[in-house]
């Protein structure tokens, strides 16, 4: 919260000139009932034409007058609401772009992007109206209890009286229908589920001959909705007539009380109606004093989410005294007995794993899912900290290194290919804007990509929508490939970054990369054992710890696990085909 | 959590509830466009056909309400006239008594009309008309005149039991409108989700569920909170309009006629603010878009972002959005606010000009004070319809462009109805026939394009093709969720055309990769196929499938509720549970998706051994990655670009050199070369 306040700080003079602006315009408001009674008073009741004519005048000043203070206070409200949100979202954003994975993680990223859109959002429209409504609320009210009490101390008692029964209905009112709002809420999200599952699910359910059951599923979850969206729409309908009834027995209450005043002289016909004025002036007061607890409690929730973000701090920062790399070590990505646990597991994920990848080398990493591979090869670029032990980077802890230096060194190719908004050149250069032409599409060759993108009406500047989704699985994961290589780093990550492409394509995409990764140092996570026979050397994880490191032949004979996985993938016709003559090995047919 | 809603449709982001313009204010925006709004609403009025006596009976309750309100303020009026009336009354009695000289009293029966037809001309002159006859009803000889309490009791007990009675009618109403509006909103829902079972599956495939799903909940919820205000504003908008204006005449023609003279000059001007003010919630709305837009894909793509040293530039693209959008949002709050103190001003002017003119008739004796003061409560009265024109017109339009697009769904052209008089299949052999089959899934393009195959009972077919080639095709076919389009499909020699759907599905079980388990418990999901299982059936399946060691690791074992992605339970189990559903469901054929590598090797190995278990004995059609599932096969189906390009058994394939041997080889070929 306090977080929150801090981003309000440069709008505090813009405030003050706010409670200005909107003292000036509850002066102005309040000044019309005074100059209606004079109106009567001395105009109607006493016909005189001129009084009439200039107290007139003198209304439309104040009006006018009235009309430039409410559109100062809505310029400054608005432009603080705006400003302070433009603030928010940037502190925010910039939080965020900050955060490593272990922060990203304990949030989700579909929460992280509703709290830095809708969230703030929220808060900007809540407190525009803040400022806008609620704030004139409290001033208006005193005003217009102030100048009835002055009108006739007598009467106010029947203004006590109807803002009391106004605020106990609002009251009573919300406290039944805010839980009734989750529930509106709840049940909206049940149907969404409800018909989200009909749709995915389509082909099952037809294949099940279950249409009736799903339609008598929808049914329940519509029909309940309907019943409490019924309720809560009954009940907020009382809202209208119960305030028209309150507002129209206190006009009679006042005129007719008044009729008893004006008989003893107390009063004069005038100041009755300007009292009637007042009156409906403090109740409209407090109707938009109880906007804010109607609005505050939504910007509650969304200012805790908010200030929840902001008070993650990244753990994964640039070193107070970062070391150079050792340039005689470069491309050298060494594992030293390191050992990794995600934040509050009391299982570690990764356990004593040493190995060393040297430039021109190809390392591979297989096991089943959930062994480690992903998470072992994330430990490089510093997606996470390792909880024991080291990893270094060109001989250099990679703790030691700026994040900007050690992500230079590395081409990351992801387990899922992400693409961002914008041309195909534009997605490969992405790690190196300055990429001339011809190294994009020597890239986009290498990655087997050229071929699909030459037949683009647009070729190299072809758009990409939001997250790729324009161009298939296997083509998003040859441009993240021609990505990386365009990039030119001396170290490349592969997690796993072969499985949507077919087999001839894949088998090319491997030949020409040979070439171009030569002397540099290679990783690379797979499933298959086919992708990874050959490599220089192949770390096995079973577990989170390496059950065994060499190559495709040794391990066969003394890794159990490496043998079970091929097993699984070869036949065994196709592992004695190995065995005898070391060629011919057949994967699972990848067709 | 009510994290990112994954129903924002992609078309409409601006609907998607997520980005809604701040402040809101009193314009509605009116994006959103029915592109046939005449028929549009008439389809609307079919929904709204089978409430007619209840909408007639809103009505009468909504002219009943609006009618007091009307009557109010001229009741209130005439209240005020009575006070009045008192206090001039005794005002002039005093002043005439304190002129008269002491001791003398005026005879009995002196009236104020006779003093005053014994007053002199010039003095008569003085008084002015509307007190004359106040005067004129002075008697003199009861004393000092009193108010006329009674009178104002008596109008005041009016005028309360008219509010109270008024307020009971316009809460009347909403209650009627508020279930009404509900039931028709469950109608319609109702009605989509009866089509989504009509619609034939190429619709869905062709469709983001993302689509649908918002026509069912947002684009209906507007319809329904649209038609709720529009309804009851146009209903009470005319008859106040109406009856204000009834009212206002039978008071004054001469102050009608300025009230009247206002209405333009604060319609011109809320017209122009709204014009003005949706310029720049458009660009905010667009704005939002774009900056909501990077977010979520920088988000999404945090890590590659992070990789490439990527921040700087877009927190540069972060800054330059969220100034334009800073921009143009406050200027749209900004601007719509003005809507408020402009109108309010034209009010007032009006105001003035009403007393003005109505002070000088007063002194001149056509109107009373209390007529003055009900014309200025109608003049703020007649305001509020007008300036809301504009907004019904908006919120009306919203409605129909979300109803249109509701009622897009509804009207799209079904499934061919089942045939009336359908044959069966009794006792079941498992024979399929492909007889020169040919299909497209667009009208000008067949992919499979003459297809022919016996399948005997009890054989094992294996489809490959790389990926994408569209070996789904063939399920589709089989399951009949498409149709051929020439040629057929017979099962012991009966067209499948020819049967229900139903009965043709419920020849196959179906264990496909994309493991679709609906949230409830694993029980359920697992007695999906035969909803009446008894408890050891569905763990004899269970154990069947291989499955049954893991759920009883699981928490609460069978009664484990798997939720919305059933994130849970791993992809591999996620399969095993969908063959124990079909193991308990028991079918005389199958169809079968293999795993790959998603999988990790141990659960590979259970769900195969489960598949060989299931397929036992059973005509089987199998989605195979397994070079021992393809050697095994009785027949393989070879598809290419969704084409069936080859089919016979390995060795035959093989022999004839064609696609099949390709691939084959090229595994060979692939693995020498392999190098890296």
């Amino acid at each position: 919260m306090r977080k929150l306040a801090r981003f309000f700080v440069p709008y505090l003079a813009y405030f003050v000139i706010l409670l200005a602006l909107v003292y000036g315009q509850t002066w102005a408001t309040l000044a019309l009932p005074g100059y209606m009674s004079d109106i009567v008073n001395n105009g109607i009741v006493a016909e005189n034409t001129s009084v009439i004519f200039q107290t007139g005048l003198k209304m439309l000043g104040v009006t006018l007058l009235g009309g430039v203070f409410m559109i100062g206070v809505s310029y400054v409200a608005t432009r603080i609401a705006a400003g302070y949100a433009r603030r928010l979202r940037e502190a925010v954003f910039t939080r965020v772009e900050m955060f490593s994975l272990v922060e990203f993680n304990s949030f989700s990223s579909a929460s992280l992007i509703t709290r830095s859109t809708n969230d703030v959002q929220q808060i900007q429209q809540v407190l525009g109206m803040m400022l806008r409504i609620a704030l004139l609320g409290p001033f208006m009210g005193v005003g217009a209890i102030i100048k009835a009490w002055n009108l006739a101390p007598s009467m106010t008692w029947i203004m006590a009286v109807a803002i009391v029964i106004l605020t106990s209905i609002i009251a009573v009112l919300f406290t039944i229908a805010l839980p009734r709002f989750k529930q509106v809420q709840q049940l909206v999200d049940r149907l969404n589920l409800v018909t989200r599952e009909f749709l995915t699910g389509l082909r099952v359910i037809r294949a099940f001959n279950r249409e009736d059951h799903e339609e008598h599923k929808f049914d329940i979850a519509n029909m309940d909705l309907r019943k409490v969206n019924t309720f809560v729409n009954r009940l907020l309908a009382t809202m209208q007539p119960t305030l028209m009834l309150i507002m129209n027995v206190v006009s009679v209450a006042i005129v007719w009380v008044g009729a008893y005043e004006v008989s003893t002289n107390a009063m004069q016909v005038g100041n009755v109606l300007a009292f009637v004025q007042y009156a409906m002036q403090a109740i409209a007061a407090f109707l938009m004093i109880s906007i804010i607890f109607v609005l505050a409690p939504r910007a509650m929730v969304s200012a805790q989410r908010i200030g929840e973000v902001l008070n993650t701090e990244p753990n994964i920062v640039d070193p107070e005294e970062p070391k150079k790399p050792n340039p005689e070590l470069a491309g050298t990505i060494s594992f030293q007995d390191v050992s990794f646990a995600y934040a509050g597991a009391d299982k570690p994920v990764l356990e004593h794993i040493s190995f060393t990848a040297k430039p021109g080398e190809t390392t591979a990493f297989v096991g089943s899912t959930g062994s480690g591979k992903s998470t072992l090869v994330s430990l490089i670029p510093r997606f996470y900290d390792v909880t024991y032990g080291q990893v270094l980077v060109d001989g250099v802890d990679v703790r030691d290194l700026k994040l900007k230096d050690l992500h230079h060194r590395i081409g990351y190719v992801p387990q899922h290919a992400t693409l961002f908004t914008g041309t195909i050149e534009s997605n490969i250069k992405y790690g190196r804007p300055k990429a001339e032409p011809g190294d994009v599409r020597h890239a986009a060759e290498i990655a087997q990509a050229s071929d699909f993108i030459s037949k683009l009406d647009d070729k190299y500047d072809s758009m990409i929508a939001q997250g790729g989704t324009n161009v298939s699985g296997g083509q998003r994961q040859r441009l993240s490939i021609a990505r990386a290589l365009a990039y030119k780093p001396e170290i490349y990550i592969f997690d796993d970054s072969f499985s949507a492409l077919d087999f001839t394509t894949d088998a090319k995409l491997r030949q020409a990369l040979k070439a171009e990764t030569a002397g540099k140092t290679v990783l690379i996570v797979a499933q298959r054992i086919s992708t990874i026979m050959q490599a220089d050397n192949i770390v096995v994880l079973e577990e989170g710890k390496v059950v065994g490191q060499g190559k495709h032949d040794e391990l066969l004979e003394t890794c159990d696990v490496y043998r079970e996985i091929a097993q699984s993938q070869l036949s065994a016709q196709e592992l004695q085909n190995a065995a005898t003559s070391g060629e011919l090995i057949t994967p699972e047919i990848a067709l | 959590m009510t994290d990112a809603k994954s129903n924002n449709s992609p078309r409409q982001p601006a609907r998607a509830g997520m980005m809604r313009p701040m402040g809101g204010g009193p314009i509605a925006m009116g994006t959103d466009r029915a592109k046939h709004f005449g028929k549009t609403m008439k389809q609307l009025f079919r929904y709204l056909r089978p409430f007619w006596l209840r909408l007639g009976i809103v009505v009468v309750f909504a002219i009943g309400s609006t009618v007091f309100t009307i009557i109010g303020p001229r009741l209130l009026g005439d209240m005020t006239n009575k006070v009045v009336d008192g206090y001039i009354a005794t005002q002039a009695y005093d002043k005439i008594t304190a002129q008269l000289p002491k001791g003398i009293k005026l005879p009995a029966g002196t009236t104020g009309a006779k003093l005053m037809q014994n007053l002199p001309a010039a003095e008569l002159k003085k008084i002015p008309s509307d007190q004359r006859s106040a005067i004129s009803k002075i008697d003199f000889s009861s004393g000092r005149p009193t108010y006329d309490f009674a009178g104002i009791a008596g109008l005041a007990g009016w005028l309360l039991a008219m509010f109270i009675v008024s307020a009971v009618f316009g809460y009347a109403q909403s209650w009627l409108m508020a279930d009404m509006v509900q039931q028709i909103t469950y109608r319609l829902r109702r009605d989509i989700s009866k089509k989504i079972d009509k619609l034939p599956l190429s619709y869905f495939d062709n469709q983001p569920y993302g689509e649908v799903l918002s026509r069912v909940t947002n684009d209906v919820d507007t319809v329904g909170q649209n038609l709720n205000q529009s309804v009851t504003q146009i209903i009470t908008s005319v008859i106040m309009i109406i009856g204000v204006a009834a009212m206002m005449l039978s008071i004054s023609w001469q102050l009608t006629l300025i009230a009247v003279v206002v209405i333009p000059l604060s319609l011109i001007s809320s017209l122009f603010v709204v014009k003005h003010s949706q310029r720049y919630f458009m660009n905010q709305q667009n704005t939002l878009a774009e900056l909501n837009g990077h977010i979520e894909e920088m988000f999404s793509g945090h890590t590659v972002m992070r990789a490439f040293n990527g921040q700087g530039r877009s927190i540069s693209r972060f800054k330059r959005l969220n100034h334009s959008l800073y921009n143009n949002a406050w200027r749209a709050t900004f601007l719509s606010g003005l809507l408020m103190p402009i109108t309010q001003f034209i009010g007032n002017l009006g105001f003035v000009g009403v007393a003005v003119a109505g002070g000088w008739l007063a002194i001149h004796g056509s109107v009373n004070l209390g007529d003055i003061l009900a014309f200025v409560q109608y003049v703020s009265l007649l305001n509020q319809p007008i300036t809301q024109a504009a907004n019904v017109a908006n919120v009306l339009q919203l409605a129909a462009a979300a109803a249109e697009r509701v009622f897009e769904f509804i009207e799209e052209p079904e499934e061919s109805p089942d045939p009336a008089d359908s044959k069966s299949i009794e006792a079941i052999k498992g024979e399929v026939d492909f007889n020169h089959v040919v299909f497209g899934y667009t009208p000008h393009k067949n992919i499979i394009k003459d297809f022919t195959a016996n399948v005997k009972p009890g054989m094992r077919i294996a489809i490959v093709g790389p990926t994408g080639a569209g070996k789904t095709t063939l399920v589709n076919l089989l399951m009949r969720f498409y149709d051929v389009k020439s040629g057929s499909i017979t099962i012991d020699g009966v067209d499948t055309r020819d049967m229900r759907r139903a009965d043709v599905r419920k020849l196959f079980g179906m264990v496909l990769q994309d493991t679709w388990l609906f949230s409830g418990t694993i029980k359920d999901n697992i007695a999906y196929g035969k909803e009446d299982a008894a408890m050891e059936e569905i763990v004899e399946a269970a154990k069947a499938a291989h499955a049954d060691g893991f759920i009883r690791g699981l928490p609460g074992g069978y009664d484990m509720v798997l939720d919305e992605s059933a994130d849970n339970v791993a992809q591999g189990e996620k399969q095993l549970l969908t063959i124990a559903r079909a193991m308990l469901a028991d079918p005389p054929m199958l169809i079968l998706d293999e795993a790959t590598s998603s999988v990790d090797t141990r659960t590979e190995v259970l769900i195969q051994a489960a598949m060989d278990k299931l397929m036992h004995g059973r005509t089987s059609f199998v989605i195979a990655h397994r070079l021992s599932t393809i050697r095994g096969a009785d027949l393989i189906l070879v598809m290419e670009n969704g084409n069936i390009v080859e089919s016979g058994t390995h060795e035959s394939l093989l022999k004839s050199k064609g696609f099949y041997a390709d691939l084959y080889n090229s595994q060979f070929a692939g693995a020498m070369t392999d190098e890296v």
